[in-house]
């Protein structure tokens, strides 16, 4: 479960990016955060993610406040979240399979689960035949679930993606956003920020839609 | 295994793969690191074997007791009287005739004893008390010096005094070397650390991205610091056995040449695991200063 309230994001320099944002999201929701370019939805996932902290106003995470957290606190409120990132974020000195260790090895699983639970995710996402393989070495549509396999091999209850669908084919797009309707159907609250919303078929995903750091009307 | 045994092995595990990944660095560095370690180091040692030296060759403190020219037997008897009553511990009667014998036989010195022409030796006595401290020695000199007939009394450890004098000034030399190179070490640790972080910049960035704490970002090249700075002390007690042992026979035939059976002594296991743990701890301090600095930089 998230709730914002007032929630209100200053970047340094003065630009407000979010401002006094209110809204609620249900544990289990599929929500698509849609706006033009600039609207504030890259903010607002970062926001969520702990990424960015708010400047006033609350958001509520898992039952804990953001605005008030202690720095220190926020690593282990990163590692319930699942993140994949506008721009991925893969490391392209190591293996497919190495990406997908590193959130494990942060946690300090034991290097024999650690390895299980990896193939296991690489093999939900379709990778598992490629985890020696670089990144560098697989295509868009390969390495954007490679992030969703890095992002959900924590098991984590809320899954953050940031355009996950820009830059793919239809093809490639419609596997990616497969992948988080399944997520979804077990009961992952599932946040994706997009120009353009898909339609998915026998679904009416949530739609909260910015404008200009508002909701727009 | 806990949590947080696992994590330090794992920490420990990447700082060994980013040495290994970058193995001419490593290398280098190491070289480096040993290099700085070698000779603060060598200079201990070489202290240490001249100590030994000085214990070998001055086992036994003695004190030397000229008569005057001329001195009766009455005096010499009176004399050993007296350093019977007055000195526990040995003494030996050198009379002036076995005096010249000696400068005779000794190497050049016949030639020019046969051309005096009168034995200008005084009689002597060689003491060797049993305390041989060099505050006792000093008073006894004192005392001896006030006898009659007491013409010169020569301490035979005023050496000893200047050799230690020498060996203290010596020994702060070397703390001096090891503390400038101490600073040094912590410099070149700071350097390789900080080429380590921003090499791993992007892993450094996902990995807060995604949960992460600072102390799991650190640790790795604190381990790193750490073992290079161990690894360099190891590489400077190769450098130093090296070193002795190349020594080892030139010394050793020229103290037999001397008559002495002097032999150079190396690194002791112990000192070569201080020498390794003082090169961790440095290279642990070089590594923290660099990576809060570093990481600072990177927010
Ligand atoms: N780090 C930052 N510092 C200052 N301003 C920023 C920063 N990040 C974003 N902004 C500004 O905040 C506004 C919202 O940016 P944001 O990235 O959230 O938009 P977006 O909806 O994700 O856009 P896009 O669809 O292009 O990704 C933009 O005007 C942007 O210039
Ligand atoms: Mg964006």
């Amino acid at each position: 479960m998230i709730v914002g309230s007032h929630l209100t994001k200053r970047y340094p320099g003065g630009y407000e990016a979010i401002k006094d944002l209110g809204f609620e999201i249900a544990g289990g929701d599929m929500v698509f955060i849609s706006g033009h370019s600039g609207a504030g939805k890259t903010t607002l996932l970062k926001l969520m993610g702990a990424i960015e902290r708010p400047t006033s106003g609350s958001l509520i995470v898992n039952g804990q406040n953001l605005t008030a957290m202690r720095r220190a606190a926020l690593p282990y409120l990163r590692r319930n979240l699942g993140l994949i990132f506008q721009d991925q974020k893969l490391l392209f000195d190591r293996s497919a399979l190495d990406n997908v260790l590193l959130p494990l090895e942060i946690i300090g699983l034991h290097p024999r689960e650690a390895q299980r639970r990896a193939r296991a995710a690489l093999d939900k996402v379709g990778l598992l035949e490629r985890e020696k393989a670089n990144p560098i070495a697989l295509s868009g549509g390969e390495q954007q679930r490679l992030a969703i396999a890095r992002a959900v091999v924590n098991r984590p209850t809320i899954l953050l993606a940031d355009e996950p669908t820009a830059n793919l084919d239809p093809e490639s797009a419609r596997q990616v956003l497969d992948l988080f309707v399944a997520f979804n159907q077990v009961r992952v609250t599932v946040i994706i920020a997009t120009h353009a919303p898909h339609g998915i078929p026998g679904r009416q995903p949530r739609l909260i839609t910015l404008d200009h750091g508002r909701l727009a009307p | 295994m806990n949590t947080w045994l696992r994590q330090h092995l794992a920490a420990f595990r990447r700082a060994l793969r980013r040495l290994w990944a970058a193995p001419l660095n490593t290398l280098l560095s190491l070289l480096v690191i040993g290099i700085a370690m070698t000779l603060p180091a060598a200079g201990y040692v070489l202290l240490d074997n001249i100590k030994a030296l000085g214990k070998s060759a001055s086992g036994v403190q003695q004190i030397s007791l000229f008569l005057e020219a001329g001195a009766n037997r009455d005096l010499v008897r009176s004399t050993q009287d007296r350093l019977d009553a007055a000195v526990p511990g040995q003494w030996r009667f050198v009379p002036r005739e076995e005096a010249l014998d000696r400068l005779k036989s000794s190497e050049g010195m016949a030639e020019i004893v046969a051309s005096l022409p009168r034995n200008p030796l005084p009689d002597a006595f060689i003491v060797e008390p049993r305390d041989g401290s060099p505050e006792a020695l000093e008073t006894l000199r004192e005392t001896v010096a006030a006898w009659p007939g007491v013409a010169h009394v020569q301490l035979d450890s005023a050496w000893i005094k200047r050799f230690d004098a020498f060996l203290k000034l010596g020994r702060l030399a070397v703390s001096l070397l090891a503390a400038v190179f101490a600073v040094g070490l912590t410099a070149v640790t700071f350097n390789t650390i900080r080429l380590q972080v921003l090499a791993q910049a992007d892993e450094i960035q996902v990995a807060r991205l995604i949960g992460a704490t600072d102390a799991f970002i650190r640790r790795p090249f604190y381990y790193s610091g750490a073992l290079q700075g161990a690894l360099g002390g190891l590489a400077a007690g190769l450098l130093i056995s090296l070193g002795l042992s190349a020594l080892e026979e030139p010394v050793s035939r020229l103290a037999t040449l001397y008559g002495s059976s002097f032999t150079l002594h190396g690194l002791p296991p112990l000192q070569l695991a201080l020498l390794a743990s003082v090169g961790a701890a440095l290279g642990w301090l070089g590594a923290q200063l660099s990576v809060s600095l570093a990481i600072r930089q990177m927010d």
